[in-house]
């Protein structure tokens, strides 16, 4: 046998950052699943038993998979399906309805999608059923094959299971565990959240009919495992065609993490939150600036994507605003200031800032009440201010009571960054009274 | 100019194409660019860009997706009054009309995620201001949301997949003068336009920082700039000159076609009059729209008196004969309670016209005629009916007209109001 030395491919550059985006935008974009997921071992384990014994076995079970947004739950759900159905067994016997909160709003939709997912709209054809339970029998006896005495196993998946909370009656969630409760069919019920106080959503016969099992996914790594997920989820595999390209790839990945501003930058944002979604909205965004000019992340590219994830999105508009408006906007923290948050209308900010200019501007230009009203309304348009709930259909626009939106420091900060902004109005904003 | 839009996915030309209609938009346009990525690339599925209004979102946005030719559906939330009416324009778009058949009546999300998905893959839609969808399909879909308004509105308070935000940054005042020189007039030199539009903007800019409007408006006034040129009055040089002409005429269009008191037609056409004939132009809510017959006139006077004074201070106006009125600390002019901050208050009609024969010089008889015309003043909008409309025997009202209006109002009658005003004692 002779030892042949693999040669390394090198491939022209253009085409390994092709590549690296492909595969790293892949995990950012498109949620691909890990092999094995990572921190929750017991869950995992927990969950194949769980569904191995509903599919192989013919228990009924239900199970609720709770945790924040981002958390890890739904790729939970389908690594272990994914795992389970590589037995022949689960695979040959298993039904699977995945139904979503948000698109079956109702328990009459989410009945015809299950009749549609599990393929049974010709055996139903047009009969009328009576109630919501005889429907679901009637489906799940159909299931029943011809030569077999017991009838396939169906799992049920519900995501966004509060939601199914909300509709009238409970029936689908009723009728659900009533069977799993049952020795009917071997059904098991999955049912996916991100609230903790679930179970004080469902009625209490509903309630009674769960197995109260439920899988927390709560996130509990701390900041050193946050950043070896970083690394190892802007790191390369193996199995890259460019063995060289990759290996530098990975190591600058490593002197990347070991950057202090880095490291600052993202304990703040796992201070923030701690779920994946954000960190692959961050990551993403360092991702965009590689090209071929720029084969590798930056320390810099981290702090400009996190500066721009945690940006105060309301500062950003007050930057564009006119002068009048923002002259507007002060005369309004003026009113605050004096009268502790009261609301006030257009009269009164358009006399507040009359004073201003009686007394200290020689910039402004005394502008008539109609062009103000029209600077007022385009901040009422921009949700800047609000108007008080009351009758503002009796008032006229020009009284009509509203509420500052915004915050003290959030105009202070807004004034330093405004471009040209003339000194007087700047000092007219410091001025504690009037 | 720099190519600043480069991407290995797409051709130069193209790229060269965008940048040359996405003026002072290089950033952005390149940072959306390199967000989406090849077109076979994943994308990240949800982009929320925010921005004020005119500052470029939809259109650098639709020049990119049409330029580099990527499967789009665009979607405007204001037309789309029902989510039917939405769901079928995401599928005439992507699909055609088959597809978009296949919707039944009432369709609900569900049946649209199912019809979705029967079809082959496509690549993004852009929708403005609508709440997330949440895209449950799995293919390389972006939904990208456009909006003035700033995500922490929209979030639902269970919370969603949170999208990327964008900001688009307002143009500066140098970018705003880059992109107005634009759309020059080919008879006239590139110089003289912008400093037409450097007039312009020095008028404007304080109030008014909105793309869109400064474009109609540099378009309406230009032909008035040009007047003392074409003239042979001036030169192209005489700045001065030209300024003097034009600086009344732009403070007048901020009165009037900025706030569409009138409309650019009527402007236009008050351009090519003489300026002795042009007179004063009548906006929409000038005072000469309405004339009132006398005793219309005193009901409304009184109606504001009733409005804007309080009900104990009519002894002292009204009366030949009043005590005095003591003024304590409390009653101390405040300018919160000056009521002419606060608003109009609601009176009743005995009020309206005890204040009403009093005011009015001569005797007048308590006929129906005076009571129809307060129903006439209400249909008018001058004043606003308070009570509901079943009690009968004391309806309120409010005065619903400015102090401007009324001093109109009573200078025509030679009543002086102010006197009679709590506010101005």
């Amino acid at each position: 046998m002779s030892k042949r030395k693999v040669k390394d491919v090198h491939r022209p550059i253009g085409e390994c950052i092709t590549q690296v985006q492909q595969i790293l935008r892949e995990r950012f974009c498109h949620q691909q699943l890990p092999d094995r997921p990572e921190g929750l071992e017991a869950q995992y384990k927990h969950l194949l038993e769980l569904l191995r014994r509903s599919a192989i076995q013919g228990e009924s079970n239900s199970v609720l998979i709770v945790g924040p947004r981002g958390a890890g739950k739904t790729m939970l759900l389908q690594c272990v399906l994914r795992d389970l159905l590589q037995e022949k067994e689960a695979q040959k016997n298993l039904l699977q309805v995945h139904l979503n909160g948000l698109l079956q709003t109702d328990d009459r939709i989410a009945l015809k999608e299950i009749t549609r997912q599990l393929n049974l709209e010709n055996v139903v054809g047009d009969k009328v059923f009576g109630s919501f339970a005889e429907n679901l029998a009637f489906l799940l006896e159909a299931l029943k094959k011809g030569d077999r005495s017991s009838s396939r196993p169906v799992l049920f998946v519900l995501d966004e299971f509060d939601l199914f909370a909300h509709h009238k009656n409970q029936t689908l969630l009723y009728n659900l565990f009533d069977v799993s409760q049952s020795a009917q069919t071997p059904v098991a019920v999955v049912g996916v959240t991100c609230r903790l106080d679930v179970l004080e959503l469902l009625e209490k016969r509903v309630k009674s009919r769960f197995s109260h099992r439920q899988i927390h996914l709560l996130s509990s790594f701390g900041f050193s495992e946050y950043l070896q997920t970083v690394r190892t989820q802007l790191s390369l595999p193996d199995d890259f065609t460019d063995r060289g390209f990759a290996q530098d790839w990975n190591s600058s990945i490593q002197t990347l993490c070991e950057d202090k501003s880095v490291e600052e930058a993202l304990q703040r944002h796992f201070n923030s939150s701690k779920d994946f979604r954000s960190l692959h909205m961050l990551l993403m965004l360092c991702l965009s600036r590689v090209s071929v000019s720029k084969p590798s992340i930056k320390p810099a590219d981290l702090l400009d994507a996190s500066r721009l994830c945690l940006c105060d999105a309301k500062a950003n508009m007050l930057h564009g605003l006119s002068i009048l408006e923002l002259c507007l906007i002060i005369a309004m923290k003026h009113l605050n200031d004096v009268y502790e948050g009261e609301p006030f209308n257009l009269q009164m900010v358009h006399n507040e800032f009359k004073k201003f200019l009686q007394r200290k501007s020689n910039s402004m230009y005394n502008f008539e009440q109609p062009v103000v009203m029209k600077a007022f309304e385009h901040l009422q348009q921009l949700e800047l201010i609000r108007p008080v709930d009351g009758s503002s259909a009796k008032t006229q626009r020009e009284f009509q009571l509203m509420r500052l939106m915004l915050d003290h420091s959030q105009i202070m900060e807004a004034l330093q960054k405004y471009p040209q902004c003339p000194t007087d109005v700047k000092q007219w904003a410091m001025s504690a009274f009037g | 100019m720099t190519a600043l839009l480069q991407h290995p996915g797409y051709d130069e030309e193209k790229l060269r194409r965008v940048a040359e209609q996405l003026p002072c938009r290089e950033v952005q346009a390149g940072l959306l660019l390199s967000l989406m990525g090849e077109p076979q690339q994943y994308s990240y599925p949800s982009i929320f860009i925010y921005g004020h209004r005119a500052s470029g979102k939809s259109h650098v946005l639709h020049v990119l997706l049409k330029e580099l030719e990527l499967h789009h559906a665009t979607v405007s939330c204001v037309e789309c009054v029902s989510v039917a009416l939405l769901f079928e324009q995401v599928l005439l778009s992507f699909f055609g009309c088959d597809a978009a058949s296949l919707l039944p009546r009432s369709p609900s999300l569900s049946d649209f995620v199912r019809i979705y998905r029967q079809q082959p893959v496509t690549m993004e839609t852009s929708s403005h201001q609508t709440v997330v969808l949440n895209p449950v399909v799995e293919d390389n879909v972006t939904v990208i949301l456009l909006s003035e308004i700033v995500w922490d509105k929209f979030r639902p308070n269970t919370g969603c997949f949170e999208p990327l935000l964008l900001h688009f940054p307002d143009y500066s005042k140098g970018e705003l003068q880059q992109i107005l020189s634009q759309d020059r007039h080919p008879s006239y030199s590139a110089e003289f336009y912008s400093s037409y539009i450097n007039i312009l903007l020095g008028v404007f800019y304080s109030v008014c920082r909105d793309l869109r409007e400064l474009r109609h408006l540099a378009a309406l006034n230009f032909s008035k700039f040009c007047e003392p040129l074409e003239e042979g009055k001036v030169k192209e040089t005489d700045t001065h000159k030209l300024w003097r002409n034009i600086e009344p005429h732009l403070k007048k269009a901020m009165q009037t076609v900025y706030l569409r008191e009138v409309s650019s037609l009527q402007w236009e056409q008050m351009q090519l009059m003489e300026e002795k004939e042009a007179g004063a132009l009548r906006g929409l809510s000038a005072h000469t729209h309405v004339e009132l017959p006398f005793y219309s006139k005193f009901l409304l006077i009184a109606a504001y008196l009733a409005s804007y004074n309080p009900a104990r201070t009519d002894k002292r106006f009204f009366l030949k004969h009043h005590g005095k009125i003591r003024k304590t600390n409390f009653l101390k002019k405040n300018e919160k309670t000056s009521n002419h901050l606060l608003g109009p208050k609601p009176f009743p009609l005995d009020r309206l016209l005890a204040i009403f024969y009093s005011v009015v010089d001569s005797r007048v008889a308590p006929t129906a005629s005076i009571f129809s015309q307060i129903s006439s003043l209400v249909t008018l909008q001058l004043l606003t009916q308070v009570s509901h409309d079943d009690q009968l025997d004391a309806p309120k009202y409010k005065c619903a007209v400015s102090l401007d209006f009324i001093c109109a109002i009573s200078r025509t009658v030679n009543f002086d109001i102010v006197k009679y005003l709590y506010d101005f004692l």
